[in-house]
């Protein structure tokens, strides 16, 4: 009755190729980013900060930004966790050496700094591709993972390897360290997400994520067709080597605050960004977001039914979990390849025709 | 010979060893990629689960035990004082055939003209999954694995070389472990057996031509399905006898499967299509890693065989993107 784009008459260009054509949709967003930033920051409290909205925001980042690479322009990357060391490392290394510049302009600086290195290990792309880019993408995570740890300069020599977040503030508003209130962090967050991911949105539609879709249909007929893979595949790695560092970045600085190398950048990291785009939907921001809350939201659902309800040990809760993606894994990619995207997408088709669908 | 020229010689040897190794599991990769075109991720967990089987099975474990205590407040563990090594082995391999029919028939079988990243995708799943059921099956602890095969260091190759060192030098003789000899015998064993089998065998006719065209395979009346339960089966075998080998040499635990990571850069050295590829390529990276850790690593801190392979690998691919041994890579629209 609602859904449709009948009656919404649009009288200019601008109007005509806005975001979203459907009046809902539009009103849907308003109220959302209205909940978001007005409603949320006066309930939040330390637990949801902590273990549900902030790893939310910080993952739908990563996922942005694979999905860029991996959804729209076709080339897979196993060097996630990575990738978001350097913007963790950049983070701390700007911080620590210019004091006086403000987090906000460091965390985009170092999604910067990660771009240039993602290019850098986006090179091999031009010659190869499927899987055997896939591994030449883990020797991004294991050698960068190795220098860090290797290289004391990137931890300002201090003796445990690690690297702590100093205190930074925003109008006066600490939003890293200890000292940062919930709401704050919170909010600090979000601006970057909400940003980034209009400008992803915005960047898919245009000439660029054009050419990046054109390249993952069949790169040799885009070539043909005037598509610079040169230009397309760089550009992919560097904007989604931007949004990982930025992800990278907020998850040192602002989620965690002391980090470790080896234990929070590994393996494991990339694939879990991976499995979000899987689930959410390749090629789709909508579905970055949702692939994010569901892998956020899985294991604390299943940690607070199985550890709480059922009394099992924690450990294999874990396993569990590992069996229970895995499976959801292979069962999106049978049933539902471009993911839980898809079906909101096939929902709204049909609330389009509702009530007659004929 | 000076000290030094033999310390690099047991590096080299060492290396080579280690080198067998990385090839036992990349052989699992490149039998199923020839005959199916899935590049399957889960191998190194398809060697973890097959040895956490294997010692489930030796042990008398219960499976599940630890679900079942936990759900139902008993205390099962173990249902007596377990079988035999072979009856063990055999069962093991009882149970990869089951899982190589379950995946066919639950995974591949749905999964058929996808792309091959999609089906690379799946099998990531596949290793998640196993390796979550492999722990909730026998538990997650380090398990001592052994099958009765020798194992720790040489005293008779020690003696051997000690006398190789030149008059007056400080040389105690090169070390070498027994079970990595062994190791290398089983390879060449197995890639016999599998040649042989490929080339004189129904079966193994059937694979290769699976391998060589589906379509075609197809039309001269052999069954896909059956050959990918095959195909799995023998990659379950490889993974069974790669997993008894690593399980042996450092106990049966999870970083068993991360040696599956290793065995990705091996191929690609190798080419995805050769089964010599990948025991010479499995050789080059061992050796390749265990000389520059032992030349270059002191000097830039070490532990450089974290990543050695791996990029490798990615400068090996910007110039030959085939691999060593793989069919040319030809491109129409």
């Amino acid at each position: 009755m609602f859904y449709r784009e009948a009656g919404d008459f649009k009288t200019s260009y601008v109007d005509d190729q806005q975001t979203f054509p459907i009046r809902f949709d539009r009103w849907g967003v308003r109220v959302l980013l209205l909940v978001a930033f007005l409603v949320v920051p006066f309930l939040i409290n330390d637990y949801w900060e902590k273990s549900i909205l902030i790893p939310f925001l910080v993952w739908s980042l990563a996922a942005l930004g694979l999905n860029i690479l991996t959804g729209y322009c076709g080339l897979v990357s196993l060097g996630t966790g990575g990738f978001m060391a350097v913007g963790a490392y950049a983070s701390y290394k700007i911080m620590t050496a210019f004091p006086e510049v403000n987090i906000f302009f460091v965390i985009l600086l170092s999604g910067g700094v990660t771009a240039l290195v993602g290019i850098l290990f986006g090179l091999p792309s031009l010659r190869i591709k499927g899987f055997y880019l896939a591994v030449a993408t883990l020797a991004a995570q294991f050698f960068l993972i190795w220098l860090f740890n290797k290289a004391p300069w990137f931890y300002n020599y201090s003796a445990s390897g690690q690297i702590t977040v100093p205190e930074r503030s925003v109008f006066g508003i600490v939003v890293t360290g200890p000292e940062a209130a919930s709401w704050a962090t919170y909010l600090f967050c979000l601006v970057f997400v909400v940003l980034f991911a209009f400008v992803a949105r915005n960047l898919t539609r245009g000439r660029l994520g054009r050419s990046w879709m054109a390249i993952r249909d069949m790169d040799i007929a885009a070539e043909i067709i005037g598509v610079p893979p040169l230009q397309a595949k760089l550009s992919a790695f560097a904007v989604s080597s931007f949004y990982i560092g930025l992800a990278g970045a907020l998850f040192f600085s602002v989620y965690l605050g002391a980090i470790e190398p080896t234990e929070a950048f590994n393996i494991d990291k990339s694939f879990l960004v991976l499995f979000m785009i899987i689930i959410g939907g390749l090629g789709s921001i909508f579905g970055s977001f949702v692939g994010a809350a569901f892998m956020v939201l899985l294991p604390v659902l299943f940690k607070n039914i199985m550890v709480g309800g059922f009394g099992w040990p924690t450990d294999m809760v874990q396993h569990f979990i590992f069996v229970l993606v895995g499976g959801l894994i292979m069962f999106f990619l049978i049933v539902e390849p471009h993911g839980l995207a898809q079906l909101w997408r096939v929902t709204k088709e049909k609330l389009r025709l509702w009530p007659f669908p004929h | 010979m000076s000290p030094v020229v033999l310390n690099t010689i047991e590096v080299i040897l060492n290396g080579l060893m280690t080198g067998v190794m990385y090839s036992l599991v990349a052989l699992g990769f490149v039998l199923i990629f020839k005959a199916s075109g899935i590049f399957n991720y889960a191998q190194g967990v398809l060697a973890l689960f097959a040895a956490l089987t294997l010692v489930g099975f030796q042990t008398g474990q219960v499976p599940f035990a630890h679900v079942i205590n936990a759900t139902f407040g008993t205390d099962y563990h173990h249902w007596g004082e377990g079988m035999n090594t072979v009856l063990a082995i055999l069962l093991t391999m009882a149970v990869m055939v089951l899982l190589a029919w379950l995946v066919e028939r639950l995974v591949l079988r749905h999964l058929v003209n996808q792309e091959p990243i999609i089906l690379f995708m799946a099998t990531i799943g596949l290793a998640f999954f196993l390796e979550g059921l492999g722990d909730l099956m026998w538990g997650a602890n380090i398990k001592v694995l052994d099958v009765g095969l020798p194992s720790g260091g040489s005293f008779w190759w020690e003696d051997v070389t000690r006398t190789w060192a030149a008059e007056g030098t400080e040389y105690w003789g090169m070390y070498i472990d027994v079970l990595d000899v062994w190791a290398a015998g089983i390879a060449v064993v197995l890639v016999v057996v599998l040649t042989l089998f490929s080339q004189y065998t129904e079966t193994g006719r059937a694979l290769r031509a699976v391998a060589d065209d589906h379509q075609a395979a197809l039309t001269v009346g052999i069954s896909l399905r059956t050959i990918w339960v095959v195909v799995w089966s023998i990659a379950g075998f490889v993974a069974l006898v790669a997993g008894i080998m690593w399980g042996a040499k450092s106990g049966v635990q999870f970083s068993l499967s991360l040696i599956a990571l290793k065995a990705l850069p091996v191929l690609i050295l190798g080419g995805f299509t050769s089964i010599p590829g990948a025991i010479v390529g499995g050789l080059i990276i061992g050796v390749g890693e265990k000389l520059f850790e032992f030349a270059i690593g002191p000097m830039i801190g070490g532990a450089t065989e974290n990543w050695f392979a791996y990029v490798l690998a990615l400068f090996f691919l910007m110039f030959r993107p085939q691999g060593l041994f793989g069919e040319r890579i030809i491109e129409r629209v």
